[in-house]
């Protein structure tokens, strides 16, 4: 060998050299990739929390979607029907389960007017006797838009305000809708629908199927949504201009006394998607009267007892499972991810967005 | 020739490649969770918890056995800092498999979560909620996490270092008796093994 260098290398210990780099460099790019950090298209939480930022701006607290709401507390009285379907403790007969729950309307911006969108959500979190919760957000329409999470980060990024008019582009939305067929049963809902004057009056779908599991382990996979008893038409929005009418007609309503909701769990038939929340299943499929939501008392979302709460759709007891709905473990990845920005602003962790004074109230 | 140990014992060995493997698992498993919104993340979370704690219940057990016998010592010639390196390094390696699992146990009963390890198994909260001490734990997860990640990769290096470099048995005093040629072999005579002061420590 001719080696002129005076620091000889016997090339044995370049092959060992190299081997031990090589085997550091193949575990960091696979921890890399992993991670996401060398997968660049890959749909993030984090990504689908930024669009939701870059469609209604940060605001330093709240929640990135739903940010506009209020605290509820009060129980849940099983009627035992429930409880052939599922051993979830929640459903045995007779049973009283506390609920913290949150009314809300989608959207980012916590100051956006209550007229300003035609949905409203409720979440509940149960906290059954043996220390197990079930969290559920349900929106105040039959289907959803979207089936899976990227079409709804497609969405997302189609509803983006314009930098030049501050708006969202018409074209671009219209552009996402054609590309979409699947959107045409919430489309046809949104036609009709108007922003009602109260959350006590609202039905709430769960939208995204689950599994009950019953004392013999079978399987039976379902839908809920909460159904209310109040059904008159509230007097508070019919007053122009009214920006917050929502949280005022609900104190109001509970001065006089609970709002009341029943729980419907309609059971599916097999062939029925558990998959896909854009579509409903046949009407005559058999629907079971699972119990009563009693809500008590309300309190502003900033103080209140749900502020603190990450409504996550499966943190779910035993008896209750996740489907093969795609949007659920996107929504729980996103909502763990809402739910760190948002303590970390309370915790006033440097790198979070600073609050923003209270004036545009 | 036999008056210092030559290799760790049996059960310090097998807990070694046991949490290994659990341990790089779960780093894998939880930047895998975070970066997706795929049913990966339900799964994988699924994995996560208990395996984590898996790695509490086996790392106490693990400082237990450690306290009781003590390693094979390093070799005499290994240069100061890389013996410091070594044992800063393993102190390390104990510190962050014990405090991950309870960062991950306290940050989940911070957030007010059920600490659920299956679909019925609860843990009880180990601190009170806060979504303050929530945040702070949350990022020390991840923080740890990624220390603990750098931690391994740089043991990885090391020990690859002593088995292919130095060849002075200390790879081989992880490995099983049978597997000695890996590391240390003394009958394997050559060059590059005659530049380098011969270990101390007997293994032969
Ligand atoms: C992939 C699709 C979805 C994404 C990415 C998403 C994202 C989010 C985010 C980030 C939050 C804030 C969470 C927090 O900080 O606590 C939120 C809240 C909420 N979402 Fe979704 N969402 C999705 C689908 C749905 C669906 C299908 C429903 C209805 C069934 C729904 C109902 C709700 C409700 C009710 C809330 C408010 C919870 C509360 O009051 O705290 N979302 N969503
Ligand atoms: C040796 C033990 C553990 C290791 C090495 C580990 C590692 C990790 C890593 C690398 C992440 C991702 C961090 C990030 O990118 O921000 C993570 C997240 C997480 N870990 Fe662990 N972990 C351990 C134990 C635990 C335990 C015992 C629990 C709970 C009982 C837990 C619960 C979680 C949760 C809930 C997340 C975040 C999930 C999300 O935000 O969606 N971990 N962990």
């Amino acid at each position: 060998m001719h080696d002129p260098a005076p620091l000889h290398v016997p090339p044995r210990r370049i092959g060992a050299w190299s081997l031990i780099i090589g085997a550091v460099a193949i575990v960091a790019v696979a921890f890399g990739y992993v991670g996401g950090w060398l997968a660049p298209h890959r749909l993030t939480p984090k990504k689908l929390v930024n669009q939701l930022q870059h469609d209604a701006g940060t605001f330093a607290g709240y929640r990135r979607n739903h940010a506009k709401g209020v605290c509820v507390v009060g129980h849940f009285d099983s009627s035992g029907q429930a409880q052939a379907y599922s051993v979830a403790e929640v459903f045995a007969p007779g049973q009283r389960t506390p609920v913290v729950g949150r009314f809300a309307i989608p959207g980012g911006n916590p100051y956006a007017p209550d007229s300003s969108v035609p949905i409203r959500s409720m979440a509940l979190r149960f906290t059954l006797a043996n220390g197990q919760q079930w969290r559920t957000g349900m929106n105040s329409m039959p289907v959803f838009p979207v089936a899976t999470p990227q079409a709804f980060y497609a969405q997302l990024q189609a509803k983006q305000p314009d930098p030049v008019t501050g708006k969202p582009d018409p074209a671009k939305i219209a552009a996402f809708f054609a590309a979409h067929p699947e959107t045409a049963a919430f489309r046809a809902w949104a036609k009709t629908a108007k922003p009602s004057a109260s959350f006590a009056t609202e039905s709430y779908w769960g939208l995204n199927a689950f599994v009950f599991v019953d004392a013999a382990g079978q399987h039976h996979p379902v839908r809920w949504r909460m159904v209310p008893e109040a059904s008159d038409v509230g007097s508070v929005a019919n007053t122009p201009g009214g920006a917050n009418y929502l949280a005022a007609d609900l104190t109001e309503r509970l001065a006089h006394g609970p709002q009341r909701w029943q729980l419907q769990v309609t059971l599916a038939k097999p062939g029925d998607p558990t998959n896909d929340a854009t579509k409903t299943w046949p009407d005559d499929r058999r629907t079971i009267d699972a119990g009563t939501l009693v809500l008590e008392r309300s309190a502003p979302q900033a103080s209140g007892p749900c502020r603190d709460i990450n409504y996550d759709p499966l943190v779910l007891p035993a008896g209750i499972e996740a489907s093969d709905d795609p949007l659920l473990p996107a929504r729980s990845a996103a909502y763990a991810d809402s739910y760190l920005r948002r303590t970390s602003e309370e915790a006033h962790l440097p790198g979070t967005a600073a609050p923003k004074p209270e004036t545009s109230r | 020739m036999n008056a210092a140990p030559d290799r760790f014992t049996l059960a310090a060995r097998a807990l070694h490649w046991l949490m290994a493997v659990m341990i790089v698992a779960m780093l894998f498993i939880g930047v895998g969770m975070v970066a997706t919104v795929s049913a990966r993340h339900e799964w994988l979370l699924a994995i996560h918890k208990p395996l984590g704690i898996a790695i509490l219940l086996l790392a106490v057990i693990r400082l237990a056995v450690r306290v009781r016998h003590p390693p094979p010592p390093l070799p005499a010639d290994l240069p100061a800092l890389q013996k410091l390196a070594a044992l800063a390094s393993h102190w390390l390696l104990y510190f962050l498999m014990l405090a991950m699992p309870l960062i991950g146990w306290a940050m989940l009963s911070a957030g007010g979560y059920p600490v659920m390890l299956g679909d019925a198994l609860r843990l009880p909260p180990i601190f009170p909620t806060s979504p303050v001490a929530f945040a702070v734990l949350r990022h020390l997860h991840g923080a740890f996490a990624m220390l603990l990640f750098l931690t391994f990769l740089a043991h990885m290096g090391a020990a690859l270092y002593h088995g292919l470099i130095r060849r002075d048995g200390v790879f081989a005093s992880m490995l099983p008796a049978a597997s000695r040629s890996i590391d240390g072999d003394r009958e394997e005579v050559d060059a590059d093994k005659a530049d380098r002061p011969s270990a101390a420590r007997q293994n032969d």
